[in-house]
């Protein structure tokens, strides 16, 4: 049998906001931070922040700074071609300085959001929540939650608990990253192995 | 060669697991095909023109006698009975079934195999030279580091999603039989003036629209950091590779873009935060894997074999194909016998269910059970002795698999084309397949002597028709079949770019096309001289004047060319 494709249902915004369940340490939990998107015509400067547990823009950070410093519930985003690097300064006194970073990935494919947490953490040194928003599934978790994230906001049209399994997909893996410091030539001994067919 | 270890086949076997629920996944439709194909595709599995194909890793081009009969046993089993080798080592089924692909990998996981990252925008399967470790002009012998670039490379979290695929190629011998320089990147294992090993680093090589010279940004990397040097690459690329144009998206583009310095530069200033840390590898993990790749048990044997001697000054067939196929050997009395899969009337690289098991069985009695795989799309026996050379090319050539045409006319390189790929643009096989019964006679080929003749039913080049001495690319023009002809082309030591003649041609005039080449080469070659070596010192110019010099009649106007 072929499989043929099939019209895709995309949601026509990533519904990142409002979503009322996200992964976070390896559970299923309530969530009740907004994602802030620019809409079209809006810009950094004068985009109004509302209230409440918020996740901004990196360039909206970067432009209210001031406004927003003071704000106990903040988080900021990175779009997928910012470099971590830009929140040096902010990381540099603290590895915490905003309650959670997220990280989008506007389509899963798209490769850099693990670069930029990699960096964060393993660079930067940022050691607070590391989420991963936009389109974000069952299928990548694995390797996301290898590279820094601890915090997922899985895709609202995907079953969540379904997706919590991809977590689990491999128990070993050859490399470091920021989940194992140490590739598995120095955790493991490793034998060669002598066999004569 | 290399062994799986239990966390080898630990994950093989999660991968197996993981992919069967995914392909359950998709067809419950909890996943949809948008989602599900870039899944399959890093899994080896396409959607062709009429099924899917699933494309098997030969890492580093070897395989045990055993993984071959396995091959056999998925040809008859799942396939229409036979597989088809590939420029990347690799070997791939045309007539899959979804739902029968994860048995397949799970058939694959016994003998110690996977399809893991043979597709897909991730680091493909390293390809090396296909004589490592028997070549005489070999320096230091790549094998263990392809083997530790692989599981470095397996399901790296951080590289899954670049902005295209990626693939490394790994040399370790005085002549560069693996096409280093047209790869994303190229190493070639060096010693120092001080004996250290050590790679000599090339990025930025490909094929495709672009085609493109690797540039060396590096000119000796200590061995130990392979691993964090390979990973501030990748983690430049990317972060800073194209990825708005699919075109564009290779790393190539990007070092092409900033310049080899600039690109050199901002690797290392990546590298200087990762280097010495834990991927820095240790003399005991080389050790590990180099002991995978210790010598055979040879014997003590005369460099020279007077019947052997004997036999090759009688037999002109036997001769011509010590010739051709049969590579020299850094054991005295051994050599590296190459298995044609290049018969006329067979596709390039094809290879029956029937003659799978043939060549494990030769394998078995005649070079330690293990074959190669070259990126020319043969096969090698490395460890033959001279002695039993005669009874082996006996044996293949009762078996179509004694062609004595390596490295000649016939000896195409050839992607599968618009017979079944989706991506072509023309077919390659039939072009490939009606030069091959135009210059079919053998003593014309030997006469003609080295050229590489490169076919790619599309731009994407993967019949690497940019580096032929003579290339084809198919193309299509208002719905029609038309080949673009190119000259200069080479790989190895002295890479180049082939350059395109003129105008393209219909199918029928193909076999004109390549005689009227030949004409200008013959006529105008001094003494000994390689088809490339006269291309180079005449330029194309006389080739293109005495092709397009009189209108290349076509006997039958059938198929495609019947199509204005």
């Amino acid at each position: 049998m072929q499989v043929r494709s099939k019209p895709i249902k995309l949601p026509e915004k990533t519904p990142v906001s409002n979503t009322a369940l996200i992964i976070k340490d390896k559970v299923v939990v309530g969530d009740d931070w907004t994602v802030l998107r620019l809409a079209e015509g809006e810009t950094p400067e004068g985009v109004a922040v509302p209230a409440g547990k918020i996740i901004v823009p990196l360039k909206v950070w970067q432009a209210q700074r001031a406004a927003l410093q003071g704000r106990k519930e903040l988080g900021v985003w990175f779009a997928s071609d910012e470099r971590p690097e830009e929140l040096k300064d902010e990381l540099k006194n603290d590895p915490a300085p905003f309650q959670v970073i997220a990280v989008d990935f506007p389509k899963f494919a798209d490769g850099r959001g693990y670069s930029i947490a990699y960096n964060l953490r393993a660079r930067l040194g940022y050691t607070g929540e590391l989420r991963a928003v936009g389109d974000v599934l069952r299928d990548q978790l694995f390797y996301m939650q290898r590279v820094g994230f601890n915090a997922f906001a899985v895709r609202a049209d995907k079953n969540i608990h379904d997706a919590l399994k991809g977590l689990t997909d491999f128990s070993e893996k050859y490399q470091s990253s920021w989940d194992e410091k140490n590739p598995l030539f120095r955790r493991a001994k490793r034998e060669t192995v002598v066999t004569r067919d | 060669m290399y062994r799986y270890d239990q966390y080898d086949h630990l994950i093989v076997k999660e991968r197996v697991a993981q992919y069967r629920d995914q392909v359950r996944r998709r067809l419950s439709d909890e996943l949809i095909e948008d989602e599900f194909r870039i899944l399959r595709l890093q899994n080896g599995l396409y959607l062709q023109r009429h099924a899917y194909m699933l494309r098997i890793a030969v890492p580093y081009g070897l395989l045990a006698s055993r993984q071959v009969r396995m091959f056999a046993h998925i040809a008859r089993k799942y396939d229409r009975g036979y597989g088809h080798f590939t420029t990347r080592q690799n070997i791939q089924f045309n007539w899959i079934k979804l739902e029968e692909s994860p048995d397949i990998l799970a058939e694959l996981a016994t003998v110690e195999m996977h399809a893991i990252q043979t597709s897909g925008n991730c680091i493909r399967n390293t390809t090396s030279d296909e004589l490592a470790g028997v070549a005489a002009d070999e320096i230091v012998d790549p094998r263990p580091y392809a083997e530790l670039i692989r599981e470095w490379s397996t399901f790296h979290p951080e590289f899954a999603y670049l902005p295209r695929k990626f693939k490394i190629a790994i040399s370790g011998s005085e002549q560069d039989r693996a096409a280093t320089a047209v790869h994303d990147i190229g190493l070639h294992v060096i010693k120092n003036d001080a004996g250290e090993v050590g790679f000599r680093v090339l990025v930025g090589g490909g094929m495709g629209r672009t085609p493109i010279l690797g540039s060396q940004i590096r000119d000796f990397l200590p061995w130990k950091h392979a691993m964090s040097y390979l990973e501030a690459i990748l983690r430049v690329y990317n972060q800073y590779g194209r990825r708005d144009n699919i075109y564009k998206a290779r790393i190539k583009i990007l070092v092409k873009a900033i310049g080899p310095e600039e690109f050199a530069r901002q690797v290392e200033e990546e590298w200087q935060h990762i280097k010495d840390g834990p991927s820095t590898l240790t003399e005991e993990e080389l050790q590990r894997v180099a002991n995978y790749f210790t010598e055979p048990a040879y014997e003590t044997l005369p460099a020279t074999d007077a019947e052997y001697e004997r036999l090759k000054a009688e037999d002109k067939g036997f001769a011509n194909w010590i010739k051709r196929n049969v590579k020299q050997h850094k054991v005295p009395g051994y050599a590296a016998a190459i298995l044609s899969l290049k018969k006329t009337g067979v596709p390039p690289g094809d290879i029956t269910a029937d003659q799978l098991d043939f060549v494990a069985d030769l394998a078995d009695r005649y070079s330690f059970s293990e074959l190669r795989v070259t990126h020319e799309q043969n096969l090698v026996l490395a460890d033959v002795k001279q002695s039993e050379l005669y009874a082996l090319w006996k044996e293949a050539k009762a078996h179509g698999l004694a062609t004595p045409n390596i490295g000649l006319l016939t000896d195409i390189i050839c992607c599968p084309g618009g017979d079944f790929c989706s991506l072509a643009n023309a077919k390659s096989i039939p072009i490939a397949q009606a030069i091959a019964e135009r210059f079919d006679n053998i003593d014309f080929q030997h006469d003609i002597g080295d050229i590489e003749l490169n076919i790619s039913g599309c731009i994407n080049a993967c019949g690497h028709h940019h580096v032929g001495n003579i290339g084809i690319l198919g193309v299509d023009k208002d719905g029609a079949e038309w080949y673009q002809v190119s000259l200069g082309g080479a790989q190895g030591n002295t890479s180049s770019i082939g350059k395109i003649i003129g105008p393209s041609f219909s199918a029928h005039q193909m076999p004109t096309v390549i005689d009227r080449l030949l004409q200008v080469y013959v006529k105008q070659r001094i003494e000994d001289e390689r088809f490339i070596d006269t291309v180079r010192r005449i330029g194309i110019t006389p080739f293109k004047d005495f092709v397009y010099a009189s209108p290349i009649k076509t006997d039958q106007v059938t198929g495609e060319d019947a199509c204005v």
